[in-house]
C-alpha cells in the first residue's frame, strides 16, 4: 500500500532504534524519559511492531486516554443496552463497542438475547439502515475523538436534508488536546514528551499541539502510525527533551497541516457545540466534548428519549484509572491476567484492542 | 484511536469516490475533499476520505527519515 | 416447485423424490445406493480416524467455494491432519424452509465434486427441514472416515528443541474472504477463499519424511491460536518469524482498513506441520511442489525456554509473546 509500505521501511527503523539506544541510554537508572502517546491506534502500533521492546530501557513509554471505547464512562454502556433491549429500537455501533462491559452486561450479551445490535463500518451506513427500517429508531452508538466526529456530523447533516426522523445519534465524543492539559497538569504524572496523535491532527491541525507544547514548556512530536513514523518521533522526542525545544514538531506532515481540514472543523461547528465530558479514569473535563447542537437536536438520542444516564460505580481494584493517565501499568493491576483477560474484561482497557491492557495482554 | 487508511481515487462520482486500496476497492464518501481528482491519493476513516495525502511531504518526510538514520553519530 | 417445503423432510413422497432426483443424482455410489438404514462397507485394516464437524457458513456461497465444498474440505483435512487416509464421509442437512432447490443442487453438486477429487465416498446422508428462520438456509453436518495408512501415526507431544515448523501457504485468506462478502463491508471485488482438501498434499509429505511430528490445519482463531495450542499440548515453546509468514496482497490490505491482525484469521487450505531439523528442507521442497503448498516456508521452530511460550520475532527483531484468540475477531475502526 503505497505511503504505508514506505514508511515500514525495516532497515531505516531498526537504523533509527540503534541511534536511539547509543544517544539516550541512561546509566544507573538516571536519565528516565517518560513519552506519553494519546492515540489507541499508536499504542496498537507500538505493541504489535515491538518498538518497547526494542528501546533503551530508561526510555519509557506510556499509554495516555487516546482509546474512545476505554474513556467512555461505565453509564455509557449501561443506557446503551438499556435502549438495545426495546424492540423497536435497532442499535448500530463500531464493533469496537460490543464487548466492552457495562455494570452488569454487554451489547454482545444482549444480541445473543435478542437484541437489535448491528456492527456497522461506517455511520453513514445508519442512513440506508434508517430508510430500509421506516418502523425502527436507529440509534447510532457515537463515540470517538476528531478523526471520526465529523464522519457522524455528516451523517446527521444527511439525515437533517433527507428529513429522516427515525434516526438520532447517542454521543458521547470526546475531544483532545484540553485532556491532555489535564494529564499535563496532574503532578502525580511526570511526562517529558508526547506523541501526538495524527489522525486527530489531519482534522484539527498540528496548532493545537503546539501551542499546548509552548504553554507548557513541553516536547511534542505529530507522528504517524508506522514503526518508521513513530520511533523517529521517539528519537526526535528525545533530542528536543535534551536540547529543550518546546513545540510540536509535524513528522506527519503527509497528512497533517498546520490549520488541519477546514471542511471538516466547519461541519464540527454547524452540528456540534463544545461540551463538558465524562472521561472514565479521569471524571468529568471541561471543554473536552461534544454535544449535538439545537439546530440538529432532534438527531441527539439524549434529547429524543429524554434519557437519564446513569451513575455507576466500577471495581475499586480496576486499575484502568491510573493506566489511562500513564501512571500504572497493566502488570501493577492484581485483576490483570487473574480475573480479567480478553475473555472476561472487567475494564475498558482490556476489552478494547488499542487498550493498554489488551495490547500488554496480546503482545506482551 | 482512529484506523484510517490511505488510497488512490481511481473514479469519481457526486459526492462518492472508488478508491483503490490495493487490490481493494471501496466506494468512499469525498464530502471533505475539495477539487478532488483521478489519481489522488486520500486518507479513508470510517467510510470517508478525510484527508489528501501530499506526495511532496511524504517524499521529504522519507528523506529525511532515511538521512537521519544514515548520520553518522 | 422451486423451494424446499417442509415435506421434503418428512420422510414421504417429496423426501424420496429429493433424495432419488438431486442427492443420488450427484452422490452415486455402491455403498449409498444400498439404500438401507446403515451402509455396510468393507472391512478397513488398520487404525481408523474419525471426525465430525458442522458448517454453519454465511454467505453460503463465496469466491473460491460455498458450504457444500467447505464441509468436504474440513473434515478431511481433519483426517489429514492425523496422518489418515480419508476413504468415506457422510453428510447430513439441515435446511430452512424456502431454500432455492437450485441453490441445493449447486452445493450437492459441489460436495461430490469435491469428494471426487479428493477421491472420497459419500456413503450415508441424512435430510431435514425446519420452519423458515429456524436456521440460517442451510446447515450441513460431515463426517469422515479414514484409515492410518503409515506406520507412525502423527503423535501429539513429542516434539523438541531444533523442530522445524512450517507453513503451507498465505495465512487469512478464508476469513477475509467471508468478510469481505459480508454487508458490513462492501467491497468491489472479492477476495478468494483458501478452501481446498490437503489430502493429497498430505499424503506427499509423509511419503518424504517419516519424522513430521505433528500437523495441523489453522482454522478458526488463524495460525496464531493453533500454535498456541499446540503449544499448551505439548508444553514447548515454539519461536515463529513474522518476516517468513506470508499474506497475500488483498488480504493483508484489507486487514489494514479493518484493523484486523491476520494471525488471527481462519484458514481452510493450509496446514502447519512440525518436523525434525533434519527432514525439514525435503519436506518443504515437496510441499512447493504441490500446487497447495507452492508458498510453504519455514516460519519457526521449536525453542528452549523456561515457560512453554509462543513468541513470535517482529520484522524489527523484537520477541514477544502471542496469546490465544479471545472472543470473535471483530474489526475496528476506532
Amino acid at each position: 500500500m503505497k505511503y504505508i509500505d514506505e514508511f515500514r521501511n525495516v532497515d531505516i527503523t531498526q537504523k533509527l532504534i540503534e541511534k536511539i539506544n547509543e544517544k539516550f541510554q541512561g546509566e544507573n537508572n538516571n536519565k528516565f524519559i517518560n513519552i506519553m502517546e494519546v492515540c489507541g491506534t499508536h499504542t496498537m502500533s507500538i505493541y504489535k511492531n515491538g518498538i518497547d521492546k526494542l528501546l533503551p530501557k530508561n526510555i519509557n513509554l506510556l499509554s495516555g486516554p487516546g482509546c474512545p471505547v476505554c474513556v467512555t464512562d461505565i453509564s455509557y454502556i449501561d443506557t446503551a443496552i438499556d435502549l438495545s433491549k426495546n424492540i423497536n429500537n435497532i442499535i448500530c455501533t463500531f464493533s469496537d463497542m460490543i464487548r466492552v462491559p457495562g455494570s452488569k452486561s454487554t451489547l454482545e450479551k444482549e444480541r445473543s438475547k435478542g437484541g437489535n445490535i448491528i456492527n456497522i463500518y461506517s455511520p453513514l451506513d445508519c442512513i440506508d439502515i434508517a430508510s430500509k427500517n421506516k418502523d425502527k429508531e436507529v440509534i447510532f452508538l457515537g463515540i470517538g475523538f476528531e478523526t471520526t466526529i465529523p464522519v457522524v456530523g455528516l451523517t446527521i447533516k444527511k439525515a437533517f436534508n433527507y428529513e429522516i426522523s427515525n434516526f438520532s445519534v447517542y454521543s458521547s465524543f470526546k475531544t483532545m488536546p484540553k485532556v491532555m492539559e489535564k494529564i499535563i497538569l496532574d503532578e502525580n504524572i511526570n511526562i517529558n514528551g508526547f506523541i501526538c496523535p495524527g489522525h486527530v491532527g489531519s482534522i484539527i491541525g498540528n496548532q493545537p499541539f503546539h501551542k499546548l507544547a509552548k504553554d507548557y514548556n513541553l516536547p511534542m512530536v505529530m507522528s504517524g502510525f508506522e514503526h518508521m513514523d513513530i520511533v523517529y518521533a521517539i528519537y526526535r522526542l528525545c533530542e528536543m527533551i535534551e536540547n529543550k525545544e518546546f513545540k510540536c514538531e509535524n513528522e506527519y506532515k503527509r497528512i497533517v497541516k498546520e490549520e488541519g481540514n477546514k471542511k471538516t472543523l466547519n461541519l464540527m461547528k454547524e452540528v456540534f457545540e463544545i461540551s463538558s465530558s465524562n472521561w472514565r479514569g479521569l471524571g468529568t473535563i471541561e471543554n473536552t466534548g461534544l454535544k449535538i447542537n439545537s439546530k440538529y437536536i432532534n438527531f441527539d438520542t439524549k434529547h429524543k428519549f429524554n434519557l437519564k444516564e446513569k451513575k455507576t460505580q466500577i471495581s475499586s481494584q480496576c486499575l484502568c484509572a491510573e493506566i489511562l493517565k500513564g501512571i500504572k501499568k497493566p502488570k501493577d493491576c492484581k485483576l490483570f491476567k487473574t480475573k480479567c483477560s480478553p475473555k472476561n474484561p472487567m475494564g475498558a482497557c482490556m476489552v478494547s484492542r488499542e487498550g493498554t491492557c489488551a495490547n500488554f495482554y496480546k503482545y506482551e | 484511536m482512529c484506523v484510517a487508511i490511505p488510497g488512490k481515487v481511481i473514479e469519481i462520482y457526486e459526492g462518492e469516490s472508488l478508491i483503490d486500496f490495493g487490490k481493494i476497492k471501496k466506494r468512499v464518501n469525498t464530502f471533505f475533499i475539495d477539487n478532488i481528482q483521478v489519481g489522488d491519493y486520500v486518507l479513508i476513516h470510517a467510510g470517508c476520505a478525510i484527508e489528501k495525502v501530499s506526495e511532496e511531504e511524504a517524499i521529504e518526510t522519507m528523506d529525511i527519515f532515511k538521512s537521519i538514520s544514515e548520520e553518522l553519530w | 416447485m422451486d423451494r424446499i417445503m417442509l415435506s421434503h423432510g418428512s420422510g414421504g413422497e417429496e423426501t424420496h423424490k429429493l433424495i432419488n432426483e438431486l442427492f443420488y443424482k450427484y452422490f452415486k455410489n455402491d455403498i449409498l445406493l444400498q439404500q438401507n438404514d446403515s451402509s455396510i462397507i468393507n472391512e478397513i485394516k488398520g487404525e481408523i480416524a474419525i471426525t465430525t464437524d458442522s458448517f454453519v457458513i454465511n454467505p453460503i456461497f463465496f469466491e473460491g467455494g460455498d458450504i457444500g465444498k467447505l464441509s468436504v474440505c474440513g473434515t478431511i483435512n481433519d483426517l489429514s491432519m492425523s496422518g489418515a487416509r480419508p476413504l468415506y464421509i457422510t453428510v447430513a442437512f439441515i435446511i430452512e424452509e424456502g431454500l432455492l432447490i437450485s441453490d441445493l443442487e449447486k452445493i450437492v453438486k459441489s460436495i461430490a465434486d469435491t469428494a471426487s477429487l479428493a477421491k472420497v465416498s459419500i456413503i450415508a446422508g441424512d435430510t431435514k427441514v425446519v420452519d423458515k428462520g429456524r436456521c440460517d438456509k442451510i446447515y450441513i453436518n460431515t463426517t469422515g472416515v479414514g484409515v492410518i495408512d503409515y506406520s507412525k501415526s502423527i503423535d501429539k507431544t513429542d516434539i523438541e528443541v531444533g523442530d522445524k515448523i512450517i507453513l503451507s501457504g498465505t495465512i487469512g485468506d478464508h476469513g477475509i474472504s467471508i468478510m469481505s462478502q459480508r454487508e458490513y463491508f462492501q467491497v468491489e471485488n472479492c477476495i478468494k477463499s483458501d478452501c481446498a482438501c490437503l489430502n493429497e498434499l498430505v499424503e506427499n509429505m509423509l511419503s518424504t519424511s517419516n519424522n513430521i511430528k505433528i500437523m495441523r490445519d489453522p482454522t478458526r482463531g488463524g495460525l496464531a491460536t493453533t500454535l498456541k495450542e499446540i503449544v499448551n499440548t505439548t508444553n514447548k515453546s515454539i519461536l515463529i518469524n513474522e518476516a517468513s509468514i506470508k499474506i497475500k496482497e488483498d488480504v493483508r490490505n484489507f486487514s489494514e482498513i479493518l484493523g484486523l491482525d491476520p494471525l488471527y484469521i481462519a484458514n481452510e487450505g493450509k496446514l502447519i506441520c512440525i518436523v525434525n531439523g533434519e527432514d525439514a528442507p525435503k519436506v518443504l521442497k515437496t510441499m512447493k511442489e504441490n500446487k497447495l503448498g507452492k508458498d510453504a516456508s519455514i516460519i519457526g521452530e521449536v525453542i528452549n525456554s523456561d515457560n512453554a511460550n509462543l513468541y513470535l520475532k517482529t520484522e524489527l527483531g523484537a520477541t514477544k509473546i502471542l496469546q490465544m484468540a479471545q472472543g470473535e475477531i471483530l474489526p475496528r475502526i476506532c
